[in-house]
């Protein structure tokens, strides 16, 4: 029996936002230590954090300024925030609820909990004190949710829709979080940072848990070219954007159909491998054409699969992919 | 002893159970002399096993509130089970089928000849002002005949301890999958008592219902699905439960599409996948946008054009719901003279029909002893319980009687009857009905019993899950029980 369209896109989202989810704690978390290692007068200030999750503007409608407790309000807690942590955690609940019959049923319960845990907890999250840990838990509770599908739930389609939507979502905010600090460091930017260029570098890894594994494969000093090929190119670490694209093309190979996605990851990964040099001299550009491509990327991965409703009886096959 | 059945207060009406003089009847006495044998402490820890096996087994339904939109909340249900023996159960299930062949033949001469009317047995101006006649299903031929594939009929027993029937469900019945949950916690809590008793199954229902909607696809193995409104409505469980137990599939309007060529397809990953069977589970005015109300989102374009060329069969087909009518009902026992030629096997509750002027001047001048039903609304809303209304109410409710009588019926206030049910550590008599499911494809099928619904609130008579009740296994057994 084929797999529905609407139970694929569930799949695929709820796993985005739990993704979503975890990755925003992770950047707050490191976001809050690096702050704690500048001096007071040169720290950036938070709203980099909003330039990375591309939610400047609902910010301004809600907040008056971007300082720390406004903007850890607003990425973790925030209902008017469609890209808050919580409001991540409870779409992908919602998700997970519409397909509780394809789910197994502790995957269901463990979404579900942790979503009222951390409603419950949200006073703890505006606590800078208490704040680091309630994070923590969460990233801990998605990746206890990860495993647990990895685990234990059937590796068929189903599966591929989940790891499609993780890898997307990763390798999305890899490339957001470079862009926001480079945007930091680039020439023009304060000349009072540069001496901490590589506290900065440091804290973008530490964002990504790859502080260790960048530490232990790459036998180079934190820099500016070395986090940003380590974070595009290495094969092995799960969160780099060529693992992820990777990733998603040996999912693909499970699902039916899916060329039209096929070749907007081989573009992607070219460009993430063979643009070193580019990187290096504009970055910036580099970074919006590769968003660019991952745009595409879940263009096609809803042309083709999601959005059947494009194609004609008649036809029965996505117009992509007949293409 | 634990249950304390001597403290059993003498209602005052029929008692499932326990005879005029405090006693276990002769068929539930294998049940009394099993559940006396419990401590206190045994009846606790059964009832806290229920519970837990109710939470993990995910049983619930949905109750609306405000915040979360809809929240999931655990299915009260009593440990002691309502025991119905087989003799009489027979005649009720052959009540059943005649009632549901009637209702059949009734619907399809609406949509076609009306001899009925024509023939003085049904008058024509109700049939022209019932909300629930679809104009959209004149002369359509439903595979084999049958418009009201899934029934859930409601019966009651009044104070002679016979069976009425209190309404019939044709729209879109629920409560099926709580039935046979019922079952599978009772086997796992009480399984000494299976011993005790011959118990017809009712875990056949699925199949059964599978059967049945085959049935109506002209192809060998038809591609079924369950159309549910979504995750919101209050029967999701049930949708969710019986597509899986069906091994059918289940869908939301937005995951079907209907071709240029009139046919229904599923969207899935492989593309578009032709669908045979419809087991929809939302009203017919949100089935399809393009035939009825235009703004809904939950249906599907062009469904009732697909399933008027034959294409795809609808269970219930639109337009059953004419049948489902509280002064239609008043006509059921005409309508099986009438279309079968015999006498009802089961009684209607005695009625009075406001929309004869006669009966409609009884009903006003006794309002204070009746109750009185609109004809189209479902779970209780909508209706005068005359003895318990002020003066005011009745008053109100007497204008709009007045002012609109096709729309109403009246009946005598009912006794339902009681049954033992376990109340903190006694068993106290709790008013309940009864909801047998019956299908109708190229054969008819009724559940052995049904779901028994209970107002958990003393003294109530409110047995809707959203409004307090619980629910009760119904045991339908052979013999008298060892």
């Amino acid at each position: 029996m084929a797999m529905l369209s609407r139970v694929a896109e569930s799949l695929y989202w709820m796993s985005r936002y739990l993704e979503r989810a975890e990755n925003t704690a992770r950047m707050i978390n490191a976001n809050a230590n690096m702050m704690l290692d500048l001096p007071r007068d040169i720290r950036p200030s938070w709203d980099s954090l909003l330039t990375i999750t591309g939610s400047e503007e609902t910010f301004g409608t809600r907040y008056s300024s971007p300082n720390e407790g406004q903007v850890t309000r607003f990425l973790i807690s925030d209902a008017g925030n469609p890209g808050s942590i919580l409001s991540s955690l409870r779409a992908a609940r919602e998700n997970a609820r519409s397909i509780r019959d394809i789910l197994q049923r502790e995957g269901w319960e463990h979404i579900n909990e942790l979503y009222l845990k951390a409603m419950a907890r949200i006073p703890d999250s505006e606590s800078p004190k208490r704040r680091f840990a309630y994070l923590d838990d969460i990233i801990l509770s998605v990746q206890g949710i990860a495993g647990l599908i990895a685990g234990t739930m059937s590796h068929d389609e189903a599966y591929e829709f989940v790891r499609l939507g993780c890898d997307l979502e990763r390798a999305d905010m890899t490339t957001r979080i470079l862009d926001v600090r480079w945007g930091d460091l680039s020439p023009d930017a304060k000349e009072s940072l540069k001496p901490f260029e590589n506290l900065l570098w440091m804290s973008v890894l530490k964002s990504m848990t790859a502080y260790h594994m960048y530490r232990r494969h790459c036998q180079t000093a934190v820099g500016r070219d070395s986090v940003v090929k380590f974070l595009m190119e290495d094969r092995l670490f799960p969160r780099s954007c060529h693992y992820c694209l990777r990733d998603m093309q040996d999912a693909l190979n499970h699902l039916p159909q899916g060329n039209c996605v096929r070749e907007k990851l081989s573009e992607a990964t070219a460009l993430v491998q063979d643009e070193e040099a580019r990187r290096r001299t504009e970055l910036r550009r580099f970074i919006d054409d590769l968003q660019v491509k991952l745009g595409e990327i879940h263009d096609a991965l809803s042309g083709c699969y999601f959005d059947v409703e494009k194609m004609s009886p008649q036809q029965k096959q996505p117009a992509c992919c007949n293409a | 002893m634990s249950l304390a059945l001597q403290d059993y207060p003498n209602p005052d009406c029929f008692d499932e159970l326990i005879d005029d003089d405090g006693a276990p009847r002769p068929h539930a006495r294998a049940l009394f002399d099993h559940l006396d044998s419990f401590s206190e402490t045994d009846i606790q820890e059964r009832k806290a096993a229920t519970e837990a096996e109710i939470l993990s087994m995910g049983i619930t339904f949905t109750v609306y509130c405000e915040n979360e939109g809809s929240i999931d909340r655990a299915w009260p249900f009593d440990v002691i089970p309502r025991l119905i023996r087989a003799e009489e159960w027979r005649t009720v299930e052959r009540g059943l089928k005649q009632r549901t062949r009637a209702l059949n033949l009734f619907i399809d001469d609406v949509y076609h000849g009306q001899n009925i009317v024509r023939d003085g047995v049904f008058p024509r101006e109700l049939l022209a002002d019932s909300r629930n006649f679809r104009p959209e299903c004149v002369g359509i031929d439903p595979p084999l005949g049958v418009w009201a594939h899934v029934c859930g009929t409601d019966l009651v027993k009044d104070k002679d301890g016979r069976f009425y029937v209190l309404e019939d469900n044709l729209r879109v019945p629920s409560g099926v999958s709580y039935m046979l949950e019922n079952r599978l916690v009772m086997k796992r809590v009480l399984p000494e008592l299976f011993e005790s008793y011959a118990i017809a199954p009712v875990d056949d229902y699925p199949a059964q219902l599978r059967q049945c909607l085959a049935s109506l696809a002209p192809v060998a193995n038809p591609q079924i699905v369950v159309l549910t409104p979504g995750i919101y409505n209050s029967a999701y469980f049930e949708h969710a439960y019986l597509a899986q137990q069906m091994g059918a599939e289940l869908v939301e309007g937005r995951d079907l599409v209907v071709g240029s060529d009139d046919r229904v397809y599923m969207r899935t990953i492989e593309g578009l996948h032709k669908v045979d069977v419809v087991y929809r589970r939302i009203d017919d005015l949100f089935l399809d946008p393009e035939a009825f109300h235009p703004e809904s989102v939950l249906g599907v374009p062009g469904l009732m054009r697909a399933w008027k060329k034959g294409n795809v069969a609808l269970a219930n087909a639109p337009g059953a719901g004419v049948a489902d009518d509280k002064v239609v009902y008043t006509y059921v026992p005409d309508i099986i003279r009438y279309y079968l030629n015999e006498e009802p096997i089961l009684p209607n509750v005695p009625s009075y029909r406001c929309v004869d002027p006669e009966e409609c001047r009884y009903v006003l001048d006794h309002l204070d002893q009746l109750v009185v039903k609109p004809a189209n609304e479902s779970g209780g809303y909508g209706m005068l319980i005359g003895p318990k209304a002020s003066e005011e109410e009745r008053a109100e409710f007497a204008e709009r009687i007045r002012q609109d009588p096709r729309n109403y019926m009246a009946q005598p206030m009912l006794t339902l009857s009681t049954a033992p049910t376990l109340v903190d550590h006694r068993a106290e008599p709790r008013h309940l009905d009864l909801r047998p499911f019956i299908l109708s494809g190229r054969d008819t099928y009724v559940t052995n019993g049904g779901l028994t619904r209970v107002a958990l609130k003393k003294g109530s008579t409110v047995v809707n899950s959203s409004q307090g009740g619980g629910s009760k296994d119904t045991w339908i057994i052979d013999g008298k029980g060892a």
